[in-house]
């Protein structure tokens, strides 16, 4: 559990004359939900976009699983096994649910236009596992049921349980989620908390963003707070709640 | 269309389309020669289809792929050269180089936002046309305005395709012959297209067309599958192109002006973007549109005003442009709507 | 002759024409982030329905100037209407829809402009009337021409009267937030409706004097002719930065000279007779003979610059000269 998969060394971003991420460096372990919260502003989803290859970043760099990680391109970091989901849930609307957990499998499958002109045997056996595989997965995430329905015309919750099953076709060894309880109810919430869960007992390591606090605390191994880009605390959840600083970066902004 | 779903349907269509042109032969051997060129455009409207309606990428010069695969037809053989290469060398030859123009044209401006690429499209059209324009000095390459001419027919064998053979008491003439070729391209191209959609490389371009950011986080490399995209919708304009200049037997840069590259588009948009079936009915009304102005509105202007007010291709033109706004106002999804939901329900209910 | 200076000349000229029309184009963009085809038949219209009026008065007792002016106020407005027309029928119902959907309409009604022109006007390519006096003036061995200059001081003061709008009035503040973020300017009591159609109506009057100064320039009108001209202002739009102003005007006359001068020079530049050893050669010596030429490439490849310059823009600076890199919204 406490080999680093993941290490980001002072990576800065800047937009403008903003400094939206001032020598941000965090550690993530093999195996552990880490969550990284902060104010609104604070910088967690542009450092979530430059981790993921969305924004180019301006200092720094990244290691994964050891190896530094190419961020050129959003594709290369889904291939070195990073997936990521949207604050504002981005799915493929006119496919239905099952078709987009497919195209998650796209990145570890290799069928190409011939291949797919010819259906030759390998071809076929290879669109079969796919085809499968995203059938587990909906049933992993719970949307089995939903599988032939166009993405759109799916709740929001299940659209978001959907983007999960999605990022999780891609076979990553590091999922992050970009405030996946945004807009959720109570009961949504709590469901997407068991999965999370889950997840963990699969194996799997999640970063997590999110707004909601109490979800933060309650679930994950350890917690970073940004604040105006730095960040200002890295602990398991109780040491960081008691955190002088965070303390007075949750207080500070609210009465403002 | 539910009615091809049964063996008897299949069946039936299979023999409307074998008797197809002996029936327009009664009218007039014109009329199975522009049921040839309505399938060419099917063909082009399906590989435009690929490009617009899968990928999401506006080709405003999709004709100028088309013009590549028949001017390679016609400089490969016709006396022009002193080439004559049989066909079934020329018309994969015609698809590569197509296909390697749609991959320059491409590669610079796939990467840029949709809309250039759609004003590039629309420059690169005229610019193949100002080539094949000019193309006859100091080197005589494409002859000008003038175009090609005499270009050889399809030969299988003893067949000659533009000769007539009486085969078991039936005369079958040229364009006879013409469309059982085409038929089973078109056969071929729609089976190609069918398993493209259903495949990982056809998921991949529907879901850059849904949303290109998704598709990146999701793994997708969006720059070389929209390459690839437009490089097969270009191989198959090629195609289309080299058996065009065989069947009209002449080309001139004058037909592959702009206007038919926006007829192709508006079979695609009209039909229904992303949907083989909706597109193939787009391409065939379309298509005949032309014929059925011809003998509707000239007829009706004269009785009307003694002269033609209004020409039916000037009327065609406006028709399309009218479609093409009409179409994305009311119905963006076209006549025949892609019903991807639907298709997986019926695959799922066989299992 | 001094052909560089000609050339110079010719091209300023046709580069003021180029950059009032893609005023047009980078308005409309900056605003909305949508190329309107349709503004090259707009430009057209313009210039079909000044050769009306100025053919119908020409010949009659106004003075040639009047007759001209009559024909630019009879374009200006016309163009005004079809502009507002535009976007009121056509894009405005498409602003939420996917991206797709207003290019495609706009192409369309690209072609129904064309032929409603095809229709009223004719298949024919058409004389403008040259009403107006040109007196030629002979410049360090270039000849440069009444019309030219009207021309140019036209767009120039044009373009000028246009940057005051935009960055000294009321309207133009409104404009320039709109186009920042329409959101936040209807926050702020913008009407980004009326801004909308002020930019395709303020575009289309431009586009109309733009299409009057072409026609006196090259005498001759035609319904196919906003199709080259809107293609190479848009280039020009794109070379000097899309949405941007100062760009369309940097642009277009950048523009006008690159293919002015592309064009005067490469007849000579790829006669390949006049290069070293390969005119004597034994492949060429035949057509080179007694002054021959081999030319590859000759005027008539004039239309293919601008487009040229566009793609080579695209590839390496795809922000324009003045533009700012425009990343894609997460």
């Amino acid at each position: 559990m406490t080999s680093a998969l993941l290490e980001a060394r002072g990576v800065g971003k800047r937009f403008g004359g903003v400094q939206a991420l001032k020598d941000v460096s965090i550690t993530i372990h093999q195996g552990e939900v880490y969550g990284l919260i902060g104010p609104n502003g604070a910088g967690k989803t542009t450092f979530f976009n430059v981790l993921t290859g969305l924004y180019p970043r301006d200092g720094g760099e990244v290691l994964f699983a050891g190896a530094p990680l190419n961020l050129a391109s959003p594709h290369e970091v889904a291939k070195a096994g990073i997936a990521r989901t949207f604050q504002n849930i981005r799915l493929f609307g006119n496919m239905t649910a099952l078709e987009n957990v497919m195209v998650g499998r796209h990145v570890r499958t290799h069928a190409g236009v011939f291949g797919a002109m010819l259906r030759l045997r390998s071809e076929r056996a290879e669109e079969e596992a796919i085809r499968r595989r995203s059938e587990e997965l909906l049933h992993y995430v719970g949307v089995a049921d939903r599988a032939n329905d166009l993405a759109r015309h799916l709740s929001y919750g299940d659209q978001r349980r959907l983007e999960i099953a999605r990022a999780l076709a891609t076979e990553p060894r590091l999922l992050a989620l970009d405030e996946p309880a945004a807009g959720m109810n109570a009961t949504e919430t709590a469901a997407l908390r068991v999965l999370i869960d889950g997840l963990r007992t699969d194996g799997l390591t999640v970063l997590l963003i999110e707004h909601d606090v109490k979800l933060v605390m309650g679930l994950c191994d350890r917690v970073a707070v940004l604040e105006y880009g730095e960040k200002i605390a890295e602990d398991v959840p109780a040491v960081v709640r008691a955190d002088p600083k965070v303390i007075e970066a949750y207080i500070g902004t609210s009465a403002h | 269309m539910s009615f091809l779903k049964g063996r008897t349907g299949l069946i039936i269509l299979g023999i409307a389309l074998l008797i197809l042109p002996f029936m327009l032969g009664m009218a007039g051997t014109a009329w199975v020669r522009i049921m040839n060129f309505a399938v060419l455009y099917v063909l082009l409207a399906l590989g435009l289809n690929i490009v617009v309606g899968y990928a999401g990428l506006l080709d405003l010069g999709y004709i100028a792929f088309f013009a590549v695969g028949a001017y390679v037809y016609a400089l490969l053989a016709s006396p022009h050269f002193g080439l004559h290469l049989p066909f079934w060398i020329i018309l994969p030859i015609g698809a590569f180089v197509a296909c390697i123009a749609g991959m320059v044209l491409g590669a610079p401006t796939l990467r840029l936002r949709g809309d250039y690429l759609a004003i590039v499209t629309l420059g690169f059209g005229e610019i193949v046309r100002i080539f094949m324009n000019n193309l006859s000095n100091p080197i005589n390459i494409t002859n000008g305005p003038k175009g090609v001419n005499l270009i050889d027919p399809f030969h299988i064998g003893p067949i000659n395709f533009a000769k007539t053979d009486t085969i078991a008491g039936l005369d079958v003439s040229g364009p006879i012959k013409y469309y059982y070729f085409l038929l089973l391209v078109l056969i071929g191209v729609i089976i190609i297209n069918r398993r493209l959609q259903d495949s990982r490389i056809g998921r991949a371009w529907v879901a850059i067309r849904e949303d290109e950011m998704a598709a990146k986080a999701a793994g997708i490399n969006t720059r070389n599958i929209k390459l690839l995209a437009f490089a097969m919708g270009a191989s198959f304009g090629g195609i289309s192109g080299g058996m065009f200049a065989a069947i009209q037997g002449f080309v001139s840069p004058e037909s592959f002006i702009l206007n038919e590259s926006i007829m192709v588009l508006a079979m695609v948009v009209l039909g229904g973007m992303g949907n083989i079936w909706g597109v193939v009915a787009g391409a065939i009304v379309l298509a005949f549109v032309p014929e059925i102005l011809r003998y509707t509105v000239e007829p009706a202007q004269m009785a009307l005003f003694g002269h033609t007010l209004i020409e039916p291709e000037v009327l065609r033109m406006l028709i399309f442009g009218s479609a093409l706004v009409l179409t994305m106002r009311f119905r963006p999804a076209g006549f025949w709507p892609e019903t991807r939901h639907k298709r997986e329900l019926v695959e799922a209910a066989e299992k | 002759m001094d052909i560089f200076l000609q050339q110079i000349i010719n091209g300023l000229t046709t580069g003021s024409v180029y950059a009032v029309v893609a005023l047009g184009y980078t308005m409309v963009y900056g605003i909305i982030q949508l190329i309107n085809f349709a503004h090259g038949e707009v430009v057209m219209i313009g210039a079909m329905v000044a050769f009306t009026v100025i053919t119908s008065l020409a010949g009659g007792t106004l003075p040639a100037p009047v007759i001209l002016l009559a024909g630019v106020l009879a374009a200006v407005p016309t163009c005004m209407v079809i502009g507002y027309t535009l976007e009121r029928a056509a894009y405005r119902p498409l602003r939420h829809a996917p991206r797709l959907a207003p290019l495609i309409t706009a192409i369309g009604m690209s072609i129904i402009l064309q032929h409603l022109a095809l229709l009223v006007w004719g298949r024919n390519p058409m004389a403008f009337p040259q009403i107006m006096e040109n007196p030629v003036i002979l410049v360090g061995g270039a000849v440069i021409t009444g019309v030219q200059i009207g021309i140019i001081l036209l767009s120039f003061t044009m373009m000028a009267a246009l940057t005051w709008f935009v960055y000294r009035t009321r309207f133009g503040i409104a404009i320039r937030a709109t186009a920042e973020n329409v959101r936040v300017a209807e926050l702020m009591g913008v009407n980004a409706n009326r801004v909308i159609a002020a930019t395709f109506v303020i575009g289309a009057g431009l586009g109309a004097v733009a299409g009057v100064m072409f026609g006196t320039y090259y005498g001759i009108v035609h319904y196919t002719m906003g199709f080259t001209l809107g293609l190479k202002a848009f280039s020009a739009a794109v070379l000097g930065g899309i949405g941007n102003i100062a760009g369309a005007m940097v642009g277009g006359i950048l523009l006008g000279l690159v293919e002015a001068l592309a064009t005067g020079y490469i007849g000579d530049l790829t006669n390949l007779c006049r290069w070293p050893g390969l005119g004597t050669s034994s492949m060429l010596a035949e057509r080179c003979v007694d002054g021959g030429n081999f030319v590859v490439f000759g005027s008539n490849y004039q239309d293919v610059f601008a487009f040229l310059m566009l793609i080579l823009v695209l590839v390496f600076r795809p922000s324009g000269l003045l533009g700012e890199r425009v990343s894609e919204r997460a």
